[in-house]
C-alpha cells in the first residue's frame, strides 16, 4: 500500500507519471467543458484517433511521434471543421472516414517500422510511466498555449457553443471560433495521448467535465472542478494500477468511468428525493 | 439618447428581394419599409417564411436577389445597431450559464473583443435586467427558469447591444397569457427609444400594440396601408396555403 509513496519520493519515473497527470488534467478541464457542452466528443473521438496516422509516418522516418501527432491532429481538426461548416449533412460520415483513414495511414507506417507491437501499443493506450522530462515540457508549453487562449476568448467560445446564431448576429467570426475550438481540442488530444493514449482519450477528456457539469452553472467553474477532477483520478488511478502492476492508463479511465456512474447515480436520487418531496 | 443616424434614413428597407433554399422559392418579390419608432408586427401562416424574412434582415442568410438595408446601409456595417430575440424553442436550456452571463453576450461585437468582459459592460447587463425586470435572477442558472423568465432573459441580452432596432422571433410562443400581456407591456414602453419589428401568428393579439402590419406568406400579401378584408386574411391563410411547403 505504501509502497506507493515510498516510491514516489525515490523515483523520478513515478513523479514524472505524476506531473505528466497534473499536467493533462489542466488541458482536459479547460477543453473537455468546451467538448461536453458543444456535443462534440464524436468529432474529438475522430481527432483523436486519426492522430496515429500522424505518429506513425513520423515514426517511420525517425522523427519526434509526438510532433508527427500534432501536425495529424491540427490537420484533422480542420478537416472536420470545414466539412462540418460546409457541409453539415455529412457531417458523422466524414468524421468516421477521417477517423478510420488516419488509424490505417498510421498501422501501415508503424507495421513497416521497428518494434511494430510495443509502440503500437504505447500510442494506442498510453504509457504515463515512460514519460520524459522533454515531453512533460512539451505538455506545459501546450497548457501554457490552451490557457492563453481559452482567457482571451472565453466569451466568444461560450457564445458559440451557446448559442452560435446569436454570436453571428453580434459579429463574431463563429467559422474563425469554431475551428479553432476544434483545433484547441486537437491541442488538448495530444496533451492526453501520453497519459492516456489515443484510444481512451476521449473518456479522459469528457468524463471530468461531464461530472462537472452535473454540479455547476458556469463553463468556468466548470472547466476548474473538470481539471482538479482530471489530477485526482489520474493520481487515484497511478497510485491503484502501481502495486498490483496495472496498465495506469486504463486503470485511470475506469476510476473515472466509476466516478461518473457514481456521480450520475447520486444526482438522479437527489432529483427523485427532491420530486417525491414535492409530491408528498 | 442621441441616434448616430441621419434622420431621413429608414430604419428597415428591403426592395425586390427574392429568397430560394435549394431551389425552392421561400419569398419572392418582398418590399418593406418601417420607419424609425415603429411598432411592426410581421404576421402570417407557419412556413410562411417570416423567420426566413427576420433572417435575411440580420444578415444570418444571404438574398439571392434584391437588397436589404438597415439605417441607408448593408447589414455587415450596421449589426451594432441591431438586437436580436431568437425564438425560444431553439434553446438549449441545459446549458451551464448563468442569466448575467447570459445577457452579457448582447456586449458581443460591442466590448473588447480579448479578455473578460469591461465594469462597463456590466453596468448596462444590469441596467437592462432591471429593464426587464430580471435583476433579481442574475446569479441563477438558465437551466432553472420558467418559459416566461428565460423570455425575459433573451429580451434583455438583444437590449444590452443598445440598439436602435429590435427583432423578435415569437417572442411570447411558449409563454402563458397573463406573462404574454406582460411582456407586451414591457415592449410598448421599450418602443418609446426603438424601433421594433416582432413576427407573431397571432394577428388579433398584436394589434392592439403595433403602428403597423406586414402579412406574409411567400409574398407580401398586405401591409399597413391596405385595409385587412376577409379577402386579404383568405389570400393570407387561405388561398395559397396548398403553395406553403412546411421546409424546415
Amino acid at each position: 500500500m505504501f509502497e506507493f509513496f515510498t516510491a514516489l519520493t525515490s523515483q523520478a519515473f513515478l513523479q514524472n507519471a505524476l506531473l505528466g497527470g497534473i499536467l493533462a488534467s489542466i488541458g482536459c478541464g479547460l477543453t473537455g467543458s468546451f467538448v461536453v457542452v458543444n456535443r462534440i466528443s464524436y468529432m474529438a473521438g475522430g481527432i483523436a484517433h486519426s492522430v496515429l496516422g500522424g505518429m506513425g509516418v513520423a515514426y517511420f522516418f525517425g522523427l519526434n511521434p509526438f510532433a508527427g501527432a500534432l501536425i495529424a491532429a491540427l490537420l484533422a481538426a480542420v478537416i472536420i471543421g470545414v466539412i462540418k461548416l460546409k457541409w453539415q449533412h455529412q457531417e458523422d460520415t466524414t468524421i468516421g472516414a477521417v477517423w478510420a483513414v488516419g488509424m490505417a495511414i498510421g498501422i501501415i507506417f508503424i507495421s513497416k517500422s521497428e518494434g511494430y507491437n510495443t509502440n503500437l501499443m504505447s500510442f494506442l493506450f498510453g504509457n504515463i510511466l515512460f514519460i520524459s522530462t522533454e515531453q512533460l515540457f512539451i505538455m506545459l508549453i501546450l497548457d501554457i498555449i490552451t490557457i492563453i487562449f481559452v482567457a482571451a476568448f472565453y466569451k466568444q467560445l461560450v457564445a458559440i457553443s451557446f448559442d452560435i446564431e446569436f454570436a453571428t448576429v453580434r459579429g463574431i467570426n463563429v467559422n474563425l471560433f469554431y475551428l479553432l475550438l476544434l483545433c484547441l481540442i486537437a491541442i488538448t488530444v495530444v496533451l492526453l495521448i501520453q497519459v492516456v493514449g489515443l484510444i481512451l482519450v476521449i473518456a479522459l477528456l469528457t468524463l471530468p467535465a461531464a461530472i462537472a457539469k452535473q454540479y455547476v452553472h458556469s463553463i468556468g467553474l466548470m472547466m476548474l472542478l473538470a481539471a482538479i477532477l482530471g489530477v485526482l483520478f489520474t493520481t487515484t488511478g497511478l497510485f491503484i494500477s502501481y502495486e498490483p502492476d496495472l496498465p495506469a492508463g486504463a486503470t485511470i479511465i475506469l476510476v473515472a468511468g466509476v466516478a461518473y456512474l457514481l456521480s450520475s447515480l447520486f444526482k438522479s436520487f437527489i432529483r427523485f428525493k427532491r420530486s417525491s418531496r414535492i409530491k408528498s | 439618447m442621441t441616434s448616430i443616424v441621419p434622420e431621413k434614413n429608414l430604419a428597415i428597407e428591403i426592395n425586390e428581394l427574392n429568397f430560394s433554399f435549394e431551389s425552392l422559392l421561400i419569398l419572392e418579390n418582398i418590399n418593406m419599409n418601417i420607419e424609425p419608432g415603429d411598432f411592426v408586427g410581421l404576421v402570417g401562416p407557419n412556413g410562411g417564411g417570416k423567420t426566413t424574412l427576420l433572417k435575411l434582415i440580420l444578415g444570418i442568410y444571404k438574398a439571392q436577389s434584391g437588397q436589404v438595408k438597415v439605417f441607408g446601409k448593408p447589414i455587415k456595417n450596421q449589426r451594432k445597431l441591431i438586437g436580436y430575440v431568437p425564438q425560444y424553442a431553439n434553446f438549449n436550456s441545459d446549458f451551464p450559464i448563468s442569466v448575467q452571463d447570459t445577457v452579457l453576450q448582447g456586449r458581443l461585437g460591442i466590448s473588447r473583443s480579448i479578455g473578460r468582459y469591461s465594469r462597463y459592460d456590466k453596468q448596462i447587463a444590469h441596467k437592462v435586467m432591471r429593464e426587464t425586470e430580471i435583476d433579481n435572477l442574475a446569479q441563477r442558472s438558465i437551466q432553472s427558469l420558467s418559459g416566461g423568465q428565460m423570455q425575459r432573459v433573451l429580451v434583455a441580452r438583444a437590449l444590452a447591444a443598445e440598439p436602435e432596432i429590435l427583432l423578435l422571433d415569437e417572442p411570447t410562443a411558449n409563454i402563458d397569457q397573463r406573462a404574454e400581456k406582460d411582456i407586451f407591456d414591457l415592449f410598448k414602453a421599450i418602443n418609446q427609444r426603438m424601433t421594433i419589428l416582432i413576427i407573431s401568428h397571432d394577428i388579433s393579439f398584436v394589434s392592439d400594440y403595433i403602428n403597423k402590419v406586414f402579412c406574409l406568406n411567400k409574398t407580401m400579401v398586405c401591409h399597413d396601408s391596405s385595409p385587412v378584408t376577409s379577402d386579404t386574411i383568405n389570400t393570407l391563410y387561405g388561398g395559397h396555403i396548398s403553395e406553403v411547403h412546411h421546409h424546415h
